[in-house]
């Protein structure tokens, strides 16, 4: 098993997510010798593995793990993985993810790297300071856990199916003091940012609710719709539907324009497809100029009123 | 009931942020600390349960710069306890730092752990899973609301996609918090002297962590900024001019 990557699969409602794909591939060019093991739990989810380029499929089927659960996923994933020593363990820093990695790393004593956007060998590179550093890591020994963001690898070179799916036993899993109670859906009735074609995108930058029509009144002009970065709907000022990121939509507009956004990889993770993306940013060292075609570090104030007068 | 917020300070990125001569490690000569504003949410969440429900707020960090002035900040806005753990923990790796809280924290009688979900420093993971893990507590992260009912806390926790779990834990547990119902309290830096002068900041001593992070930081480098951007610069109404061209030829 020494040279065994595992890849901790990751879905919901009966869809992978993407970054399970990508993480198989990467997971191909580390297992030097050694087997992609592709870890999926679900009831009844075996299904799921179809598309999964791996060497194997371990399942574990159970009633508790019909849908995720902090406690029930992170025993499972544990025992695993003491019970078959993989080298290295590649969870996605995702909302899921994030219970699962540091579990791994106290439970069976492997070196956790977080934020990981690049991996070779024992290196892991990571995504530190809100996007504005990159920091790489060398692992003491050669066994690691990494906490993968998505959007990191390609997920084309994850796919391809044809593993060969074992079953694996569940541990005990009774008297779980977690429990799942059910699943909400965002909620509907506002515009839908993932069908406007131009989005104009509000961060903290705005400094206060009441500046809001300053950007309101660029994404009228342009017909587009206004969505923001997560602070913005924390403080309430727009709705959760607007919100662009992990914890928000994925957007894929022609036009992205970034207002006093900082582009955090919270962000970026859910923008970084867009056509074009044009970024206002009083600060050149802000991370969105990395992902921006076009960028402009003067004052919001003097720049949105400005443009919206010349279109 | 217990709630204990594990608070840290890091680096303020609206600073520049610059690599020292190591090249492993920021400059930090100069740098800026402020509170996690993900720490911030978890107090606030911990002072609106007090309000409900009664209990005591417990506001915990482990021995740093700046620290004592982020404990009285905490307990100017409502925490009824502050402690700071004291030992040399410059520099201590996450893993290190919630082994050490878990220390401490276990013999508070804890009911609920809250704390930031993340911080722009994890590089070896989030302090809530790993000090959940340490106390032998369940946990769950990335949460966005909580409500007590008797011995168990409901608890939202949040997807990509504006897409939300729901889950009940029976208490003691530990909670990554996302955000609070409400935006973090401010307080006025006179109520922060204020507390400064009224509030007994409690020192326990830490213990020795015995782990590490195993792993050390071989390289920092910035990422490229403005690698495929195209700078556009000039008066507002130049810069708005050529935005406006570049606008128009996407249409
Ligand atoms: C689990 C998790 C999930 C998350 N999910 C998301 C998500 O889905 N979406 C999301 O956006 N974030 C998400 N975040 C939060 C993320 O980490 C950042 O905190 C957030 O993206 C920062 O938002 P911001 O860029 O608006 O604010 P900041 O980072 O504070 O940036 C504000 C920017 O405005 C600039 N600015 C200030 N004044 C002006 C001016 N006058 N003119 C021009 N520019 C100005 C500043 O230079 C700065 O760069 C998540 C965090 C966690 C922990």
């Amino acid at each position: 098993m020494a040279n065994n990557i595992f890849v901790i699969a990751e879905h919901l409602k009966g869809k992978v997510d993407d970054v399970t794909y990508e993480m198989l591939g990467k997971a191909k060019e580390l297992a030097a010798g050694g087997q992609v093991v592709a870890v999926l739990l679900g009831s009844g989810a075996k299904g799921l593995a179809a598309d999964f380029a791996a060497d194997k499929v371990l399942y574990v089927d159970s009633p508790e793990l019909a849908e995720y659960n902090p406690e029930a996923y992170g025993k499972t994933i544990a025992s695993l993985v003491s019970a078959h020593a993989p080298k290295a363990v590649l969870v996605a820093y995702t909302s899921q993810g994030v219970d699962i990695a540091a579990g791994i790393c106290v439970d069976c004593d492997m070196p956790l790297v977080a934020y990981a956007t690049g991996i070779s060998g024992n290196h892991v590179t990571s995504q530190l300071y809100g996007g504005k550093m990159n920091v790489e890591s060398a692992v003491d020994g050669d066994r690691f856990v990494a906490a993968v963001i998505p959007g990191s690898f390609p997920a084309a070179a994850g796919k391809g199916g044809g593993a060969a799916v074992e079953d694996a036993p569940a541990p005990d899993l009774s008297g779980l003091k977690v429990k799942f109670k059910k699943l909400i859906e965002p909620a509907g009735g506002d515009v839908d940012i993932t069908q406007s074609p131009i989005l104009v995108s509000v961060g903290r930058g705005i400094q206060s609710e009441d500046n809001l029509p300053v950007v309101q009144a660029l994404a009228d002009k342009l017909g587009g719709a206004l969505s923001s970065s997560r602070p913005i709907v924390d403080a309430k000022w727009l709705p959760k539907t607007r919100q662009v990121g992990k914890s928000g939509l994925k957007v894929k507009p022609k036009l992205y324009i970034a207002v006093g956004i900082s582009g955090a990889p919270e962000h970026i993770e859910g923008m970084k497809d867009a056509e074009c993306i044009i970024a206002i940013n009083t600060d050149p060292k802000a991370p969105i100029f990395s992902y921006a075609h076009y960028g402009v570090t003067e004052d919001l104030f003097d720049v949105v009123p400005a443009l919206v007068d010349k279109l | 009931m217990n709630i204990i917020v594990p608070i840290k300070q890091v680096p303020d990125l609206v600073e520049e942020l610059e690599i020292d001569s190591s090249g492993k490690d920021l400059d930090r000569e100069w740098l800026k600390y402020k509170v996690n504003e993900f720490d911030d949410h978890a107090l606030e969440e911990a002072l609106l349960l007090k309000e409900a429900h009664g209990g005591a707020v417990i506001a915990i960090a482990l021995d740093g710069d700046d620290i004592d002035k982020a404990l009285y900040a905490a307990a100017a806005k409502g925490a009824d306890r502050v402690v700071k753990v004291t030992g040399n923990y410059a520099g201590i790796s996450n893993r290190a730092a919630a082994k050490v809280l878990a220390g401490v924290i276990g013999g508070m009688n804890p009911g609920l752990v809250l704390t930031g979900v993340q911080s722009v420093e994890d590089r070896d993971g989030q302090i809530a899973v790993l000090l959940a893990h340490y106390l032998g507590l369940p946990h769950v992260s990335v949460v966005t609301g909580v409500e007590v009912s008797g011995g168990n806390v409901t608890v939202h926790k949040e997807y990509g996609g504006g897409m939300v779990a729901e889950f009940e834990a029976s208490m003691p547990v530990v909670l990554g918090v996302q955000a609070a119902r409400e935006t973090p309290r401010y307080v006025p830096v006179a109520r922060v002297r204020q507390a400064m002068k009224s509030t007994e900041l409690e020192e326990i001593a830490g213990g020795d962590p015995g782990v590490s992070s195993g792993s050390s930081i071989s390289r920092m480098f910035k990422p490229e900024t403005g690698g495929g951007a195209e700078m556009i610069s000039g008066s507002a109404a130049d810069v708005a001019a050529k935005l406006a061209e570049i606008i128009k030829s996407k249409m």
